[in-house]
């Protein structure tokens, strides 16, 4: 396969999987704004939901007063926020565009449709008035992306590569959603443990979509423990480090084995992997959860270089 | 003006069944289809870009349900005029860059080849496999009667199109599949088969095994993009830019996730000056450094190839049906346009006399850029035309306006005759080929002549009945 075509696979699956998280992260910020508690001009919410999805500083640079109106916006349609929703879309079609023939035709239909629908003025209608409905509409099309692919593809390196770019994203983005925790404080009249703070845990795995899920393995503990295990160390959550560092490394394994050649990004994928694999919650609320997750942040920045490497990305 | 679907008041025979179905459906179900058809278009993505021009870069062209319909007898007549021409261009270019028998023959001035901007110096001598040059021609047919057809030009590089023929097909079976059960069409879907088969049949002196075949593209950028994905997908091979491609120890590689794969034969789409920045354009980033070495020494095939150019220029063009003499000893079987070489004294003065009924065409422009139309021009534009022709006479060329047929065609104000061409794909390696199809090209302003996409032309879909 063509370096530049395997590069082009890996971030557009990369932009549909960001897209969808910037809308989770946006639904997080909505839910935990409603609470009552969180009324009296404490915007902290939006503001740790800037933090989380690393845009805190481009928005700040433009000098716009912090609301929901402002900070949806600037997520889902500026064009100068390489992340905003728009954006991400706008990339993964021209990466697409760039090379029509590694994906399928549902799998263009699925991104061409979606981006075609987000360039009208109603979308921007609809995230005004509906942020939900909207929210909504962006995960239905990453659902509808991925199911294309799942469905279509032949499952060859191509098949790979996409879905390296959609778990390395998905660990990325879910390590994100989690900190938006570490971010978001506490009203002083609250504390750890008491309804405000767990509300705000169960949010995270709302955006995770994890809520029922997350029922059916622990019943009705939604201890922050219990909720940061789902979604650290729980191999069976399909939004989870650990679920997502599985497929990593069984998708670069694949690699490995059709290119009959192992490297060093193999290593560093099962390192990382078995760090989340014999991971302990105890000892990692101990070292600071906010710790934990920034040094996964960088090991997958780690390997997302590692990975462009070996396989040439680039014209190397 | 010979409407293709009416005669004396009467249905032609071709058009019968396709005027009593569009009778039984009805006006409203047609716009209704119309629509449909272009959201299909809309959402496969099958567009061309246009720069520089604002408004959305990647545009429809506009797609018209009304097929234009070719008889079988007809098509026969068609069929077996495109392959004589392709098997004459493709000697004339052997011939220009070997022992250039024709000019020493005085068929062809040498002017016309040698100081042309698309003859190649450094093709000179160079032995492409099978002797082909040319390997896609499409060929600009016209028609003004019942049995009347003209070739308008000759497309002996890389000529585009044959997408929509494709992808106009698959829309009309999915629109109106009661008509395709009714009627016998010949398909049209086995041409990047063949197309493949002839690129496979051109693999150069060096290679072993099975060719690795690639699609060569200057990017996402070009106008026709779309095609070039579209083809690649379709045969299965690589779709390349240049930065994928490099030149080491006398072969061609590209660059793949497993380290350098080698590649034999090139389909390029991108135009000779920018193939080879060390033998062209030294500013090019679009090609491969090094490429015409490996090129001249059998390493790689490329199609079409550099130099082809030479055979569609517009001069060449007046010479085609002597070309067809002097190689093959036939009288060419579709004609020439009358045209007047301005280069010629005595039709510089007729064609500065009678320019208001003339079509003036610049001999290296492309794409109906840079041309006059006679008639539909005012007096100021003629008279500033008249002074770029004598400034350089040799540039110019004109024909007769041609009474070009016109089809019936859906526009605004309901389906209207509208004048249209039409070009056929001949594919040439170890064998001559030509899908039973084409591409027919609408001028959607009514009188307009010009049918070309970026003037505002549309397309039709092509049928050639079965016997």
């Amino acid at each position: 396969m063509l370096s530049r075509t395997a590069e082009n696979l890996f971030w557009l699956s990369r932009y549909v999987e960001r897209a969808e998280n910037m809308a989770r992260l946006l639904e997080m910020g909505y839910r935990m704004a409603l609470m009552p508690a969180a009324g009296d001009g404490n915007r902290s919410e939006w503001r740790s939901v800037l933090s989380a999805a690393g845009c805190a500083e481009g928005f700040d640079s433009d000098n716009t007063e912090l609301s929901q109106a402002t900070v949806s916006d600037y997520l889902i349609f500026n064009r100068d926020n390489p992340s905003s929703i728009l954006n991400c879309f706008e990339y993964a079609r021209a990466n697409a565009r760039a090379m029509r023939t590694a994906i399928t035709q549902e799998m263009w239909e699925a991104l061409n449709g979606a981006l075609m629908e987000l360039r009208k003025t109603s979308m921007r209608n609809l995230a005004k008035t509906n942020l939900p409905g909207f929210i909504d509409w962006v995960k239905s099309q990453g659902a509808l992306f991925r199911g294309a692919t799942d469905s279509t593809i032949l499952r060859n390196d191509g098949f790979d590569f996409i879905r390296l770019g959609t778990f390395l994203e998905r660990a990325d983005n879910t390590a994100r959603l989690l900190d938006v925790k570490y971010y978001v404080l506490l009203p002083e009249t609250s504390m750890v443990g008491d309804g405000v703070d767990n509300y705000q845990w169960t949010t995270v795995l709302r955006a995770a979509s994890s809520m029922r899920a997350f029922h059916w393995v622990y019943r009705d503990d939604y201890s922050p423990w219990r909720i940061a295990h789902f979604l650290i160390l729980n191999p069976f959550s399909p939004r989870s480090l650990a679920h997502c560092m599985e497929n990593i490394t069984t998708h670069l394994e694949r690699l490995a084995r059709q290119y009959g050649q192992r490297q060093a990004v193999h290593s560093l994928a099962v390192d990382t992997y078995s760090i989340l694999n014999h991971g302990d919650m105890d000892e990692i609320f101990s070292h600071g959860l906010h710790e934990f997750l920034s040094d996964c942040l960088q090991r997958y920045r780690a390997l997302s270089e590692a990975i462009a490497e070996t396989y040439y990305f680039g014209g190397q | 003006m010979f409407n293709e679907m009416e005669m004396n008041g009467q249905v032609r025979e071709p058009y019968r069944a396709l005027v009593d179905w569009m009778d039984a459906t009805g006006p409203e179900t047609l716009a209704q289809k119309r629509l449909e058809a272009e959201t299909l278009f809309r959402k496969i993505g099958i567009t061309f870009a246009v720069y520089g021009e604002g408004g959305d870069p990647e545009r429809l062209i506009p797609f018209d349900l009304i097929p234009r319909i070719f008889t079988a007898s007809e098509w026969r007549k068609l069929e077996r005029g495109v392959k004589q021409r392709a098997r004459a261009l493709n000697t004339f270019l052997y011939d220009v860059y070997h022992n250039a028998e024709i000019i020493r023959a005085g068929v062809v001035p040498a002017d016309l080849v040698y100081k042309n901007a698309a003859f190649e110096p450094a093709v000179i001598g160079i032995d492409p496999p099978r002797r082909v040059y040319s390997h896609i021609v499409g060929v600009d047919v016209v028609r003004v009667g019942p049995d009347e057809f003209y070739v308008l030009e000759d497309n002996c590089r890389t000529p585009s199109g044959v997408s929509y023929m494709l992808e106009n097909r698959e829309i009309m079976m999915r629109m109106f599949p009661e008509l395709f059960s009714k009627l016998r069409i010949e398909p049209v879907d086995s041409y990047p088969d063949q197309l493949l088969k002839t690129l496979k049949s051109i693999a150069p002196r060096k290679c072993e095994g099975d060719p690795n075949i690639v699609v060569l593209t200057p990017g996402a950028m070009n106008s026709a993009y779309y095609e070039h994905s579209f083809l690649a997908d379709q045969m299965g091979v690589e779709l390349v830019e240049g930065q994928d491609l490099f030149v080491s120890e006398g072969r061609v590689y590209m660059r793949t996730t497993r380290g350098p794969e080698r590649v034999d034969v090139i389909y390029r789409r991108i135009d000779d000056d920018f193939i080879d920045p060390l033998c062209f354009r030294p500013d090019s980033v679009l090609g491969i450094p090094g490429l015409m070495n490996v090129y001249r020494s059998g390493g790689v095939a490329i199609c079409s190839a550099p130099g082809a150019g030479v055979a569609d220029d517009k001069a060449i063009y007046t010479y085609v049906p002597d070309m067809i003499r002097f190689y093959l000893g036939q009288e060419p079987i579709l004609n020439n346009v009358p045209t007047w070489k301005c280069a010629r004294a005595d039709d510089l003065k007729y064609v500065l006399e009678h320019l208001p009924e003339l079509v003036v065409k610049e001999v290296h422009g492309s794409g109906g850029y840079g041309m006059l139309v006679g008639p539909a021009s005012t007096k100021e534009e003629c008279a500033t035309y008249a002074e770029r022709i004598k400034a350089n006479p040799s540039d110019f060329i004109a024909q007769p306006t041609l009474a070009l047929s016109a089809c019936p065609t859906f526009v605004e104000s309901g389906i209207a005759p509208r004048h249209v061409d039409f070009r056929p794909f001949c594919l040439v390696g170890d064998d001559i080929r030509l899908t039973p199809g084409g591409l027919t090209r609408v001028a959607l302003r009514e009188g307009s002549l010009v049918v070309n996409s970026s003037q505002g032309g549309g397309v039709k879909d092509t049928w050639i009945m079965a016997e």
